[in-house]
């Protein structure tokens, strides 16, 4: 066999393996999505009905809490940034990426500074290489949320934003996360979860209804300290899996523009190693053919 | 045919139980609370400990449950919790090996989510 063939042959082998792993991987994304849309929707019913019952604490009473009121002159926002733990998810990570540091800017533009919290790795990985602050970050469970790391999440961010300003702690409260629109499309969307105004939370509830007047045990205040961070964490239970089913949307069609890619090159060198192949065997010809004529040519001349 | 109210237990990550009740009673921070139909509209904060649902049919659900809401309106109530189990679905033996091991760590919070999910079990 000839060099050239070999070399065409090895490559043609190497990418039929790399084809089988981005098809598998394929295989597992879009397995990991359809599972990771359904958890989006088996938590439905209780974003659902806990914005109801904030709905009814803010249009039942006057109450006033430390996450509902605005800051007068805001001067310190929180950022969090959900990317995932793992790459190959095509653009995934940057678009959130691209879409936190416009929204940084645009917030230091109104002269606030900004404190960036991160889940998930990747995340990480690019602040810590700009060597750009992280206030707080947590890794480890981005492909599969649980209610438990929501809680997690936050904890700490409840606390920043009940802290005085002064103090360290944050006036208002920015999420940036990767909407899951459908299969194919996934969109990065920030939006200000904190301070909570209690009209934006009003109009998500079912229109045409009236809430009748609450009986609240034990008190109204109490019940809107216990039921605003567990909205919070709601929120932000729902913002990590729909990023998790967006993540594993982009794999999917990331892996399947790769296999796609493999299939075409796989081909190419197909057709590459056959013309090699038959140059090899028209060289050879040609080289038994012109040798048996200059051998027939030598004969020749000898009986002369 | 007595007056049902509509029940929703629901998780933060699941529904858990849904159906039609003639009583329902739950543990709220200023003492357990009954709710039977017709009720007035209530939204109160729940303890964690187990909620007993009177089904129409005359059987009984238990539900261990940890921090959540109660609210009521309309005959419907819904039962908002971070974490919900049935008591059919609670494995005795691992909770009281959960119960011995936080006993064990001093966690507190363990303890007492294991002890909810052991007395619910008992009133089933």
């Amino acid at each position: 066999m000839g060099a050239q063939l070999r070399v065409y042959k090895r490559r043609i082998r190497s990418v039929t393996a790399t084809k089988k792993i981005t098809k598998a991987m394929e295989m597992i994304a879009a397995s990991r999505v359809v599972k990771a849309h359904r958890k989006v929707q088996a938590s439905t019913p209780y974003a659902k009905e806990l914005t109801r019952a904030v709905t009814a604490v803010g249009t039942g009473s006057n109450t006033r809490h430390p996450l509902t009121t605005e800051a007068e002159t805001p001067t310190r926002s929180a950022v969090l940034l959900l990317t995932s733990d793992r790459g190959l998810a095509g653009a995934f990570n940057s678009n959130a990426i691209k879409a936190a540091e416009q929204l940084t800017a645009r917030l230091e533009a109104e002269g606030k500074e900004v404190d960036t919290y991160i889940v998930g790795r990747r995340g990480v990985a690019h602040y810590n290489f700009r060597e750009r602050k992280i206030a707080e970050q947590w890794t480890g469970f981005t492909d599969q949320p649980e209610y438990a790391d929501a809680k997690k999440v936050a904890g700490p961010l409840i606390e920043a934003i009940e802290k005085d300003t002064a103090e360290g702690g944050v006036d208002e409260l920015h999420i940036v996360y990767t909407e899951f629109v459908s299969m194919m499309t996934q969109t990065p969307i920030d939006s200000r979860l904190l301070p909570l105004s209690l009209e934006e939370v009003a109009e998500e509830a079912p229109q045409g209804e009236i809430l009748p007047l609450y009986d609240f045990e034990p008190s109204a205040e109490d019940v809107l300290d216990a039921l605003l961070p567990r909205y919070v964490e709601s929120r932000i239970y729902n913002a990590l899996l729909q990023s998790a089913a967006s993540k594993h949307a982009a794999t999917r069609r990331a892996m399947k523009s790769a296999t796609d890619n493999a299939g075409d090159l796989i081909t190419t060198l197909s057709r590459l190693a056959n013309a090699a192949r038959q140059a090899e065997i028209t060289q050879e010809i040609s080289e038994i053919v012109g040798g048996s004529a200059a051998l027939a040519d030598a004969t020749a001349g000898s009986d002369k | 045919m007595a007056a049902e109210l509509h029940v929703e237990l629901v998780a933060a990550d699941r529904q858990v139980w849904s159906g039609e009740a003639t009583l329902v009673v739950a543990r709220t921070t200023s003492g357990d609370i009954g709710v039977m139909p017709g009720h007035q509209p209530l939204l109160g904060v729940l303890e964690s400990g187990p909620v007993t649902i009177r089904t129409s049919d005359g059987g009984t659900v238990v539900a261990a449950v940890h921090g959540g809401f109660i609210s009521f309106a309309d005959n419907k109530l819904s039962l908002l919790a971070e974490i919900a189990e049935l008591s059919d679905e609670i494995d005795v033996q691992r909770v009281e090996r959960e119960l011995e091991q936080a006993k064990a760590a001093g966690d507190e919070s363990a303890e007492r989510r294991a002890d909810v999910r052991l007395r619910a079990v008992e009133t089933r």
